[in-house]
């Protein structure tokens, strides 16, 4: 079938703003978005920059808005969204040339919930052990890709870049509720703050967008409760 | 701009992290070069599991685990690698936890371990869970482990550079040459030891597991400087890839107890290894499927491939424990595990062959185990060589790990005593001028073309089932398509994110390393693990129980030498299963 491919275009060195291209090509229904990018890009449109690298859904380097939703393009079939489809870079961080968007404000977020397990205490000969029971507590957040997908989606991130947003609250999340981890306090700090947790409306773009299934919104409130009752 | 670090590792993939993060452990300034963002690496993809004794469901030895490695490499596998890497894959899973791998776990707190391809009790005897595992996305946590040690460690990330060259003068390594993405522009990286951790090239085939990204970059770079590149001719195909795409299916799900069935629904593993059938390792199935199809008994309309059967499983043991293949064969395929098989193929997936190295990561030049100073490899791009003739399933994860770490302290230690070497703009030279060349050449040869005439060749002629006849073919074929390469031409000509550039270069390295492939194939004459020669199908231990060394000449010119395998504990034998 014939598909029509609208995308949004930028290019530093020649273009003050982004500027929508269409592209007519031929697809299967069960081709995806990617195969599509690589259709242009291969035969018709050497020019156009997108990231990509394992191709079904586990690097995360190909979170776009497809169809004004955020998705994977490896994770996305055409028989899922008809024959016009639009694609445009993720949304609230600098477009840096075409659907290649600045990555590095949302690593910053990453780094200041000190996503690491922090534990000073000698460890054993052996695994720490710890039982499927709390194993499981965390098992969300493990599967996150840093895709941004979720980050990205959220309204507040939009108007308010400082947010740490979802995904950070997300790595933040797994740690905080591993039985191995003794950092939760440190953690709370950039949890606490003012571009914290408080900031989250609860608005849910985040759950919706999460190519994982990755329950991002109660994670978030989880993250709140801990910090709230670890008060008293 | 110009760069300096004591270690340099190239790759951000779980060897190349392992690697940094044990250099820097060392008190070593470590920087890591990617063409990636480091969370983006291949190693993610990884499945299923790592492979250590630890003896948590059942007993289990090192022994045995060296014993199934070198059995499963058909005895190519040097034994001082396999006992080295037996022995200490048990510590390094034991760090990873204790780095805070979210491993399954056993009601009695222990890390949870399941049954893989080719690992055995008792010398063989039967499966052993040995294969430590977090669902069915190992490699993707052991990746997010190492990049969330290396941000405690504050190490050094350049992301997406692309390194172009690796500068070697006098026969000592002096630094790279890296292309920024974002700018465009060429960045001199000075150290004092380098590691190439950049993991493999199954982009050569057109059905494959690998990512987009694995295009062999930096063994065809040293191939193009001299340096050799050691039994090439032996490339893994996994037998469970998903059909047609190649995406991976974990041999995890085997371990749980998938079986494949052939199109009229037989179990035809009990003909080919009736001890271990299905958990027989990957060359002999893979072969085994192979001949199922050509013998007509495929599955689908065009009886083109075969099923992996999980039906009769516990739907909680495929959802708990195999979520994302379940998921991948539900999206691509529309297909339900829990209630129809699913089709898969074999499907390109992992390089046995690189970069030769010793067994603490140096990078030798010949077969007298000669090193090139400040050079080291790790990973899937070297070759240590532990995996031999064929790799055992959850062998690829253990050795990034325990050779990285080695690569990294040995790295770290030799820097500490080393000098910087002088380096100047000049060396920017040769990567300047290929690139330019790219951007300016005015030739009609489109990369995508090339690139699908390479895959799909190989694929004809030399993938799982190999003759003298195909293989030279394809020699002929990558002479062609090394001709028309000088004249691609793309219609990027800017500097920003010039992804078509990178495509451009890395079309180069395919055919470089492809060339080292099928040569290397071509002159082994004999079957040995993945090798299968149809017109040598015996296994030659009188004449081939060596390793090879292929050596650039010239465009379609490769030279040989042969480095005798370590032996030991275990004397070759028939290997059946």
């Amino acid at each position: 079938m014939q598909v029509t491919l609208k995308i949004l275009r930028f290019d530093p060195a020649k273009d003050q703003r982004p500027h929508w291209q269409t592209y007519q090509v031929e697809a299967e229904p069960t081709d995806r978005v990617l195969d599509l990018l690589h259709k242009v890009k291969w035969e018709q449109d050497g020019t156009l920059a997108f990231r990509r690298s394992c191709g079904h859904g586990i690097c995360g380097s190909d979170a776009m808005l497809i169809n004004g939703r955020n998705r994977l393009a490896c994770k996305t079939l055409v028989k899922d969204l008809g024959k016009v489809i639009t694609v445009e870079p993720i949304r609230g961080l600098p477009v840096e040339k075409d659907l290649i968007v600045d990555m590095e404000p949302f690593f910053a977020a990453y780094r200041a919930v000190k996503p690491f397990l922090i534990n000073e205490e000698p460890p054993p000969q052996r695994e720490r052990l710890q039982s499927p029971e709390e194993r499981e507590r965390f098992d969300h957040g493990t599967k996150c890709i840093l895709c941004a997908s979720c980050t990205t989606s959220c309204p507040v991130f939009w108007v308010n870049g400082t947010y740490l947003g979802p995904a950070a609250i997300v790595q933040a999340h797994r740690f905080i509720f591993d039985s191995r981890d003794r950092g939760k306090r440190e953690r709370f700090k950039a949890l606490g703050s003012g571009s914290g947790v408080w900031r989250c409306r609860t608005a849910y773009n985040c759950t919706e967008a999460c190519p994982r299934e990755i329950p991002v919104t109660q994670l978030i409130e989880e993250v709140k409760r801990e910090i709230l009752f670890d008060r008293f | 701009m110009a760069h300096r670090h004591e270690v340099i590792v190239v790759g951000a993939g779980g060897a190349g992290l392992a690697t940094a993060l044990y250099a820097a452990r060392e008190g070593a300034d470590v920087a890591v070069v990617s063409k990636l963002y480091p969370t983006r690496s291949h190693t993610g993809a990884a499945q299923g599991g790592i492979g250590a004794a630890l003896g948590n469901v059942e007993e289990d030895h090192w022994e045995w685990h060296m014993f199934d490695t070198v059995k499963g490499g058909d005895y190519l596998t040097d034994q001082d690698a396999a006992e080295v890497f037996a022995k200490e894959v048990i510590e390094a899973v034991i760090e990873l936890e204790h780095m805070g791998l979210p491993f399954d776990r056993l009601p009695n707190g222990k890390i949870a371990q399941r049954r893989f391809g080719g690992h055995t009790k008792d010398w063989g005897k039967a499966p052993v869970h040995r294969a430590a595992h977090a669902a069915d996305r190992t490699g993707h946590m052991i990746l997010q482990t190492l990049y969330q040690q290396c941000v405690k460690h504050n190490i050094t990330f350049y992301n997406e550079f692309h390194v172009t060259d690796v500068i070697l003068e006098d026969g000592v390594a002096k630094g790279l040459v890296a292309l920024e993405l974002a700018t465009g522009e060429l960045h001199l990286f000075q150290a004092k030891a380098i590691v190439i951790a950049s993991g493999g090239f199954g982009r050569i085939y057109k059905v494959t597991s690998n990512a987009y990204t694995l295009t062999g970059d930096l063994q065809a770079i040293l191939y193009r400087k001299g340096l050799p590149l050691e039994d090439m001719e032996f490339y893994q195909f996994h037998p469970t890839g998903l059909y047609p795409l190649g995406i991976l299916l974990t041999e995890g799900a085997r371990g749980e107890g998938g079986i494949l069935r052939n199109g009229l629904g037989e179990r035809f593993m009990e003909r080919y290894a009736p001890t271990i059938k299905d958990l027989a390792p990957r060359d002999v199935v893979a072969r085994a499927m192979y001949l199922e199809v050509r013998e007509g008994r495929g599955a689908g309309p065009k009886k083109d491939h075969v099923l992996l059967d999980l039906t009769h499983l516990p739907p909680e043991v495929i959802e708990k424990k195999l979520p994302d293949i379940t998921e991948f064969s539900r999206i691509y395929l529309g297909v339900d595990p829990l209630k129809e098989p699913v089709p898969v193929m074999p499907t390109a997936h992992y390089a046995m062959g690189g970069i030769p190295t010793t067994l603490w990561g140096q990078v030798i030049q010949d077969e007298k185990n000669t090193v090139v100073p400040g050079l080291y490899a790790a990973g899937e791009a070297a070759c240590v060589s532990l995996h031999g003739a064929n790799r055992l399933g959850t062998n690829s994860l253990g050795d990034l790990v325990v050779f990285g770490r080695r690569a990294g302290i040995h790295a770290a230690r030799f820097a500490k005593d080393a000098d910087y070497h002088e380096l100047t703009e000049e060396h920017l030279g040769p990567s300047r001028e290929r690139i330019e060349r790219i951007k300016n050449s005015t030739g009609k040869e489109k990369v995508a073309v090339l690139r699908a005439e390479l895959q799909q060749s190989m694929m004809d002629h030399a993938s799982v089932f190999r003759t003298g006849e195909l293989l030279q073919k394809q020699v002929e074929i990558l002479k062609e398509l090394m001709d028309r390469y000088k004249r691609i031409s793309i219609d990027d000509k800017g500097d920003a994110y010039n992804t078509e550039l990178v495509e451009a270069l890395e079309l180069g390295y395919l055919l470089e390393v492809s060339e080292a492939l099928v040569h290397s194939a071509l002159n082994r004459t004999e079957s040995r693990g993945a090798h299968a020669r149809e017109d040598y199908p015996e296994r030659d231990d009188q004449n081939w129980l060596k390793h090879t060394l292929a050596y650039k000449v010239a465009d379609g010119k490769v030279a040989f030498r042969y480095k005798p395998v370590v032996l030991g504990r275990f004397e070759p034998k028939a290997r059946t299963y």
